[in-house]
């Protein structure tokens, strides 16, 4: 029981220092992260239609990234 | 004996890991809505004897900083005389999908919830999509998770007959997280699991096969294919962008993709952005796929399909492949000052897609034996122009 216990809280060591952490980089230090040039999916409907071309001949499909609800075609 | 333990400890720390990540969440910053534009795009698809475009209109609306609203009508004009149509003896056809979607996103605390749907109609095919998405940040917002359901409910018609009336169902779960590591850095990983049921192949297409299995000189016989009725796929994705020392940014991103019908897929993407001048920004992408056959997959089959179970298949979609992608994208924008736009831009894209199939054959190629034809490729060029207006 003893050894549960402690597997218990090695285990949840990482959450409860992950919430107790303050943000490591700090919220002056994102500017980069603000700039569009950063960004996944620039110009959204310049994507989905690029997920769109892919889909109709490719056999992948999903984890795109983005929200939407697919192509709706065949 | 210790498997419970370890199954008890994994219960008890799952349970914990849900109720600190909510207490964490309650003491995040909160997310913002995704950014007022209206966009105006042309698009066009050329390659393979296909060509398809159209136009895309996006406006986007927020409304008391909680609330924002999109809807987007999209239409392809289709023209097609592609290796499918052609081998199979049918003549080339035009046709149109028309495409409207809405959504809406409301901010509540420290969460964005996210509902939408969209409908697709054309002549012999129509798709209804409903879609759900909640994301939270969380830790001082340098990190981001999305879980995500859309449901689609399709029907398929065949011009020319009927009589023929089919449906599929469609569900799509999914979960994706991003990750700010440092300043430059953001990091981003996707999973989705899609099920489909139903009528799964294309009305229009055929396998081949022999018409007699010991004499391939007496050629093949066309027979419509022949599919399981469900499938299971999944997708996984990481992809990251790098903020470099200049004005530019740098991309990469791999997905790996496997389903029950047997096929896997692996996708890897590199992207260089730069922006110069200031008001310009330029893309240079390339992409790489490639993807295994499915289990049902045959260029020429011995024999005919015996029941409904003995699937059968010759779609280029399913064979074995590989496709590069290589993209150029130029962008100006600027800061507009008055009182009905903030900032506007203008967008040129264009993309050559190389396909290269390990087993698909050119049936074009009539000189050869049957089995031996040459194998297919293609290029294709894909043009956006993209109009936008920030407000």
């Amino acid at each position: 029981m003893k050894t549960l216990r402690l597997l218990s809280l090695l285990l949840l060591m990482p959450l409860v220092s992950a919430c107790g952490v303050e943000p490591w980089v700090k919220p002056y230090e994102r500017q980069n992260m603000a700039d569009p040039i950063m960004s996944f999916e620039r110009d959204p409907i310049a994507e989905g239609y690029g997920h769109h071309v892919y889909q109709a001949r490719e056999g992948a499909r999903g984890a795109e990234g983005g929200g939407g609800g697919g192509c709706g075609c065949n | 004996m210790v498997q419970r333990a370890v199954e008890a400890v994994a219960v008890v720390a799952i349970r914990l890991a849900f109720v600190l990540v909510l207490y964490c969440a309650a003491a995040a910053h909160g997310a913002v809505l995704p950014e007022e534009r209206a966009d105006a795009m042309y698009h066009r698809y050329d390659g393979g004897g296909v060509t398809v475009d159209g136009p895309s209109i996006l406006v986007r609306k927020n409304f008391k900083e909680t609330v924002s609203i999109s809807g987007n009508y999209y239409v392809d004009n289709i023209s097609s005389a592609s290796i499918d149509v052609v081998t199979s003896g049918a003549s080339a056809y035009k046709e149109e999908r028309t495409e409207y979607s809405i959504g809406a996103n409301y901010l509540y605390d420290k969460s964005i919830l996210s509902a939408g749907y969209t409908d697709s109609d054309e002549s012999d095919y129509q798709a209804q999509t409903y879609y759900f998405n909640i994301s939270q940040d969380f830790f001082g917002d340098l990190t981001n998770v999305s879980l995500g359901y859309a449901r689609g409910e399709d029907e398929v018609f065949q011009n020319g007959n009927d009589e023929f009336a089919e449906e599929i169902s469609r569900d799509s779960y999914r979960l994706g997280v991003s990750q700010i590591v440092t300043p430059e850095l953001i990091l981003g990983f996707n999973y989705e699991l899609i099920t489909d049921e139903g009528f799964l192949n294309n009305p229009y297409r055929s396998y081949r096969y022999l018409s007699d299995p010991l004499d391939p000189e007496a050629g093949y016989q066309l027979a419509q294919e022949v599919y399981p009725k469900t499938r299971t796929s999944d997708a996984a994705a990481i992809r990251f962008r790098y903020r470099l020392p200049w004005h530019a940014s740098a991309g990469g991103s791999y997905r790996y993709f496997t389903d029950d019908w047997g096929i896997d897929a692996h996708t890897a993407q590199i992207i260089y952005t730069h922006v110069f001048f200031e008001n310009w920004t330029g893309d240079l992408k390339y992409r790489y796929y490639q993807q295994g056959a499915a289990d049902f997959y045959s260029d020429l089959f011995i024999v005919s399909s015996q029941d409904d179970k003995d699937y059968r298949a010759r779609d280029k979609e399913l064979s074995e492949f590989t496709d590069h992608t290589l993209s150029l994208h130029l962008s100006y924008s600027r800061d507009v000052s008055n009182r009905w736009l903030d900032k506007a831009g203008i967008s040129l894209q264009w993309d050559r897609i190389w396909f290269d199939y390990d087993n698909f054959s050119d049936l074009t190629d009539v000189n050869s034996p049957v089995g031996e034809e040459k194998l297919y490729d293609f290029e294709a060029d894909v043009f956006k122009i993209l109009f936008t207006a920030w407000y």
